[in-house]
């Protein structure tokens, strides 16, 4: 069996895995935490997805790696950068001319694409966590709530306040002197989601469909509502946003070993 | 894919270790006036009268290069000298602070004592600043030259005003040295420098050659002599040797990359911590950085004998760094065509505003009018913290990516 693909996006925070047949079809993915084994992570990441698809390791004809971590994946048989991969997986879903917003845990891209998927440009975030899932997590951290609490606290807010320094660590003691100064944890979450949107914004002129993707995008929606507010349109989400990267490094892996095994096929 | 080393490299660690003991034994014996200057300022004059010439900037690029500037750099913000200026003033004063120098590889345990510091603010105020430190901590005459910036022409009566600065530097400088400035000896000396910077501008242009015989990494290490001893014969010497190995490479289809199917100009500062480490990169994506307007930045063509102060003026004037947006962009494009380039990388250099040109649209600019790729990495010239070597390298092969994937849609369009 060599239809079967497979992508591993070894992020900074998550590892992500996508298993796809010849017909770029998903058939199973995972995410799993990166942590200090980045080879480890996108091996349990592999094999959860290829269990999630049910189909055997020796079935996957290759695997191709990006992401940070893209070169420190022994059994991946390419690798591509995280640029190429968002291209390709979100041109999979999205035809056209898009501009493709990504916000991970630690970095946020903006890649521009020609109406035939070609990459015009792509810009990645200062060397800053502002922007980024990062922030989020040290925002969620001042007010005392889980990550994965953040978004539902958000939603209880009553008044749009303003976060208003590029800074995570001058954002947070905002963060503390609004606390002190009584004003409500929902509407400084919110707060919070607002200054991420603010900075991705700012990175890149915005042409064509907008379409959004990563782990900050999968795991908490209002930041799609207030790009789709700022756009004065819609926003498009991918299917699986969090694993496009994967996806798009399993589709090069189909392109680049997959087309030719086909034509070489009697 | 590797990188080939150019066998000119010992003849110029050669050249350059004669140059920096010359310079030491002069402070250490005071057998002769020692004087420091910005390395785009008025040396001519300082070789003139018989200075050995010291280069802060140098002494600085050689801490990055060595990855020991950041060592030193927080002891200079510990005095007031804030992360966001220069980094090459910040690491040379924390050097000086710590009482070490980088210049102790060579048997020179101090930075050599100057009597006197010279200064041309075309590059930008922190050289001034930077100056300023060593004068009040020596009780050291800083003098110099107050640029123009900006400039769109280079007119004459800009240069008048450039020059007549340089003309009031001489008498102080002449009283320093115990001597006259003489027609001859700067004649000879301007011939000299004239001679440095052609022979320097004829190695740079061999890369336009394809392949490329060298890279701008290659660039970064051999300007050593036209940076810090233009007016010196040693100088000549070695680049009439340099440039016969450039061509020797041309002239047998050599590489400096092999397999070369990229080319690229490089705008802005070089990494010096990095330079290895990028030029690899480049290596392994089989691409060229041919051109860059940092090592252009020591080729003065206006100089001339025959009109001393006003060439020297001139020359300082005509630099890319002092000029506005437009003519930059159109030096940018010149570069492009005869290079021919495939995309251009800039650098912005956190601490470096003038020598960042991507904080004013000209990428984007440069991007639409020319047709070309463009892609900005952020980093600075020797402090390492404002740098990320992953965030870096996944731009860069993006970049290349994406420079693919232009080649095989122009190879499909071509038929």
């Amino acid at each position: 069996m060599d239809r079967i693909f497979a992508g591993i996006d070894s992020g900074t925070w998550t590892t992500k895995a996508v298993v796809i047949d010849d017909e770029a079809n998903l058939l199973g993915s995972l995410v799993e935490r990166t942590a200090a084994d980045l080879a480890g992570a996108a091996t349990r990441a592999f094999e959860g997805a290829l269990q999630a698809a049910g189909i055997e390791r020796e079935a996957c004809g290759a695997v191709w790696a990006t992401g940070f971590g893209r070169a420190n994946i022994p059994f991946a048989d390419g690798t591509r950068t995280e640029l190429d991969c968002h291209a390709r997986g979100v041109h999979h879903h999205v035809k056209g001319a898009v501009t493709i917003v990504d916000i991970g845990g630690q970095d946020a891209k903006v890649i521009r694409l020609d109406d035939r998927g070609r990459r015009l440009s792509h810009k990645m975030n200062r060397k800053c966590a502002a922007g980024t899932g990062s922030f989020l997590e040290e925002m969620a951290l001042r007010l005392g709530v889980p990550i994965e609490g953040f978004h539902d606290l958000a939603a209880g807010f009553t008044e749009e306040l303003e976060l208003g320094s590029f800074c995570t660590v001058f954002t947070g003691t905002e963060v503390l002197t609004s606390i002190r100064q009584g004003k409500n944890p929902a509407d400084l979450a919110r707060a919070s989601y607002r200054s991420i949107v603010r900075r991705v914004l700012e990175m890149d002129v915005f042409e064509g469909a907008v379409v959004a993707t990563g782990g900050v995008v999968a795991h908490h929606p209002v930041v799609v509502e207030m790009m789709e507010e700022a756009f004065g349109g819609t926003v498009v989400v991918p299917p699986h946003p969090q694993e496009v990267g994967a996806f798009g490094a399993a589709l090069a892996c189909l392109h680049e070993i997959g087309s030719v095994r086909k034509g070489d096929a009697p | 894919m590797k990188r080939r080393v150019l066998e000119s490299t010992a003849s110029l660690k050669e050249t350059m270790v004669g140059y920096y003991l010359e310079l030491g034994q002069a402070a250490a014996t005071k057998s002769a006036p020692v004087a420091w200057c910005t390395s785009t300022g008025p040396v001519e004059i300082l070789r003139a009268l018989g200075y050995r010439v010291h280069f802060p900037e140098n002494h600085s690029s050689m801490m990055g290069a060595a990855r020991t500037a950041n060592d030193y750099m927080t002891k200079a913000h510990a005095r007031g000298y804030s992360q966001d200026i220069c980094s090459y003033l910040t690491a040379d004063i924390g050097a000086w602070l710590a009482g070490e120098t980088p210049f102790s590889a060579f048997g020179i345990d101090e930075v050599p004592k100057p009597d006197v510091l010279v200064f041309n603010t075309n590059q930008c105020r922190d050289v001034r600043d930077w100056y300023e430190f060593y004068g009040r901590t020596w009780d050291v005459p800083v003098i110099g030259v107050e640029s123009l910036h900006m400039i769109e022409t280079v007119t004459d009566v800009q240069v008048d005003a450039i020059a007549s600065q340089m003309e009031d530097l001489v008498p102080t400088l002449e009283e320093i040295a115990g001597t006259k400035l003489t027609d001859d000896r700067f004649g000879e000396i301007l011939d000299l420098s004239k001679e440095c910077v052609d022979l320097w501008k004829a190695c740079m242009a061999m890369a336009a050659s394809r392949p490329a015989p060298l890279t701008f990494f290659d660039g970064t290490i051999h300007m050593g002599p036209v940076v810090t001893m233009r007016g010196m014969p040693a100088a000549n010497e070695y680049y009439r040797l340099f440039l016969a190995e450039l061509q020797q490479r041309v002239d047998d289809g050599v590489a400096a990359v092999e397999g070369e199917r990229f080319r690229l100009y490089w705008d802005g500062m070089p990494v010096w911590g990095k330079l290895r480490e990028l030029s690899e990169l480049f290596a392994e994506l089989a691409t060229t950085v041919v051109a860059s307007t940092y090592c252009n930045s020591w080729i003065f063509d206006a100089l001339d004998r025959a009109d001393p102060f006003r060439s020297m003026a001139r020359a300082s004037l005509e630099l890319f760094i002092v000029r506005s947006d437009t003519p930059k962009e159109s030096y940018v494009e010149q570069m492009v065509r005869e290079f021919s380039v495939d995309g251009i990388v800039f650098h912005d250099s956190r601490t470096c505003p003038n020598n960042s040109n991507c904080r004013y649209g000209m990428p984007e600019r440069l991007r639409d009018q020319l047709d070309i790729p463009v892609i900005t990495i952020e980093g600075d010239q020797i402090d390492l913290r404002c740098y990320s070597s992953e965030q870096t390298r996944t731009s860069l092969e993006g970049f290349i990516e994406q420079l693919e994937e232009r080649g095989r849609t122009a190879e499909s369009a071509g038929g």
